[in-house]
């Protein structure tokens, strides 16, 4: 079972973005013939006139509308909204008089992940998970992690880039991230068509792959930043057992944020730095069982603090 | 007097990190300034001003499922046009203007504005003022003599958004002219009209409206108006004299020309 939390990982990121994709997806009948339309793309049925039947006809799976929308803002089963809490902060900078909607959606996200995900967003659900961790497998299969490191880029320059975001949003009273965000780029892409937006996720893949070691969620990306704030005392935590810790340091070498782990091999903790993805890479690689997920102790934390 | 290292090592960490920001911002704010100015950008119906538009649209996409005729799109990367954005092009897909206005209904951010489209309670599609359509009355064939009335036949609010003008053809003296005429107030730019024009290129294009729209100024008055009109009532009756010099030295040493 080493590989138990990454497959349900996949699935869970994959999952996602079918659900997003069908939900964006419908039928047209004209004339009797009946095309399936991907991401909107009405080319499939061009050559049978564009008639004005075509609204008429289209249809849409209501089952399949688990998702409407995108990663930026979406409705599960029609009802309960989410909303992408950068995008919000973002527009909200920016001056937007946004509807109760988006608040409503703010607040879900804050909840789930504010108390109890943390930052997992970025290991379950963000697609751009799925191309660094093919880049950072590649790097791995290629050796180039033992290389001399390429560029120094700090861990702390992602909350430095959100800042810039925030402020900028500010100053031109639009959402600045959400203009050249891989994320967004890569969600929107699946569900509505990528289009040049394949450059942009390209180039996260080659920065991760040649550049730096989980260069792009580790030291760049503000929506990451943000979701370590928001999480920062979020209560699903890893644990580590001092104990049972031969320190033979592979969840060091396989944990995308590594700096979480400096309680390895000095003593017994909860890791709590709002970093950690929780990706439990580190859970399953561990062959000592040392690591587990766990819900962390509040109080206990509260003690070793004062 | 000595230096300490570690304290250099750290400045210069900062000052590296807060000129990293620096450049990266100029960087970034170009290519942001770039991308918002771009103009031809027919946004849906209900879309607030574009400015207003760009601060509250959170790019879901959930117009876009929402409406039944693929009309809109999301903007993708080099379509120039703010990335992400739902946006439609009348010649492939124009507005069809359903009654409900899906696409607004469906909007969670409020930037597609219910309020906009409502007439004493009710939702009036036709208050949607997506653009306005503009002739090109040296490519359209009807100014050119030719019988032609498509756009207007397409048009939704035919006779009161798009109506045909009646001029006699003096070259042949026997016909009259169609014209097709675009009534500003009443136009919604739904782009009915630019996808039914039978010209290669459309000689009925629909632009948004801060592009092609002009404004009189408040100094004139239309004086068969009466709402114009009575604009004077508060008008200050004092005449401002403003120069006691003569006419001609105006002209010989006034101002600057």
């Amino acid at each position: 079972m080493k590989y138990r939390f990454l497959i349900l990982r996949r699935v869970v990121q994959v999952g996602i973005l079918v659900l997003f994709f069908v939900g964006n997806f419908s039928w047209v009948s004209i004339a009797g013939k009946n095309y399936g339309v991907y991401q909107g793309d009405t080319s499939v049925f061009i050559e049978d006139s564009r008639n004005l039947a075509a609204g008429e006809s289209k249809i849409t799976n209501r089952a399949m509308h688990f998702f409407q929308g995108n990663l930026s803002s979406s409705k599960i089963f029609g009802v309960i909204p989410m909303s992408d809490p950068l995008a919000v902060a973002q527009l909200f900078l920016a001056g937007g008089a946004l509807a109760l909607d988006i608040y409503i959606g703010l607040i879900v996200v804050l909840v789930i992940y504010g108390l109890f995900l943390g930052r997992a967003y970025c290991a379950y659900v963000c697609p751009v998970n799925l191309v660094v961790d093919f880049a950072a497998y590649l790097r791995r299969k290629f050796g180039l992690n033992t290389l001399v490191k390429q560029i120094h880029i700090g861990r702390n320059a992602k909350y430095g880039i959100l800042f810039l975001t925030l402020v900028l949003c500010f100053i031109f009273g639009i959402a600045v991230f959400e203009m050249i965000s891989p994320i967004s780029m890569l969600h929107r892409g699946i569900v509505f068509g990528m289009g040049a937006g394949f450059f942009g996720i390209l180039a996260v893949f080659l920065f991760d792959f040649l550049l730096l070691k989980n260069g792009f969620c580790g030291h760049i990306c503000p929506l990451g930043a943000t979701f370590s704030l928001i999480g920062k005392y979020s209560i699903w935590r890893v644990k580590y057992n001092f104990e049972k810790c031969t320190q033979c340091m592979q969840c060091v070498q396989i944990c995308p944020e590594n700096q979480v782990l400096h309680n390895v091999g000095r003593k017994s903790a909860v890791i709590d730095g709002m970093a950690c993805i929780k990706c439990g890479r580190c859970i399953e690689v561990c062959n000592d069982n040392a690591l587990t997920y766990g819900i962390a102790n509040l109080i206990k934390r509260r003690q070793n603090e004062v | 007097m000595g230096f300490d290292e570690s304290r250099r090592r750290s400045l210069l960490k900062m000052t590296q990190a807060a000129g990293m920001l620096a450049v990266g911002g100029l960087i970034w704010s170009a290519y942001i300034y770039e991308a918002k100015a771009t103009s031809l950008l027919l946004l849906p119906p209900g879309a607030k001003q574009k400015d207003e538009f760009l601060k509250s649209c959170i790019k879901c996409g959930m117009c876009v499922e929402a409406c039944p005729y693929y009309t809109l799109k999301l903007a993708k990367p080099l379509d120039n046009l703010p990335v992400g954005v739902p946006y439609f092009t009348p010649r492939d897909i124009p507005c069809y203007m359903c009654k409900d206005v899906p696409c607004v209904n469906v909007c969670p951010s409020g930037a597609l504005d219910k309020e906009l489209l409502t007439d004493n309670g009710r939702l009036d599609v036709n208050k949607s003022r997506m653009g306005v359509a503009i002739v090109d009355t040296k490519n359209c064939i009807a100014y050119a003599g030719i019988q032609c009335d498509a756009c207007y036949r397409a048009c939704p609010l035919i006779d009161k958004a798009l109506y045909l003008e009646y001029k006699r053809n003096d070259r042949t003296g026997k016909h009259s002219f169609l014209l097709p005429m675009v009534d500003n107030d009443v136009c919604t730019g739904c782009g009915k009209c630019e996808r039914a024009c039978v010209t290669e290129i459309a000689s009925i294009t629909v632009l948004p409206r801060d592009v092609v729209l002009g404004k009189m100024g408040t100094n004139y008055i239309k004086g068969w108006d009466k709402q114009d009109e009575s604009r004077l009532k508060d008008a200050s009756t004092q005449i401002n004299k403003t120069s006691k010099d003569k006419a001609t030295d105006y002209l010989n040493s006034g101002g600057d020309l």
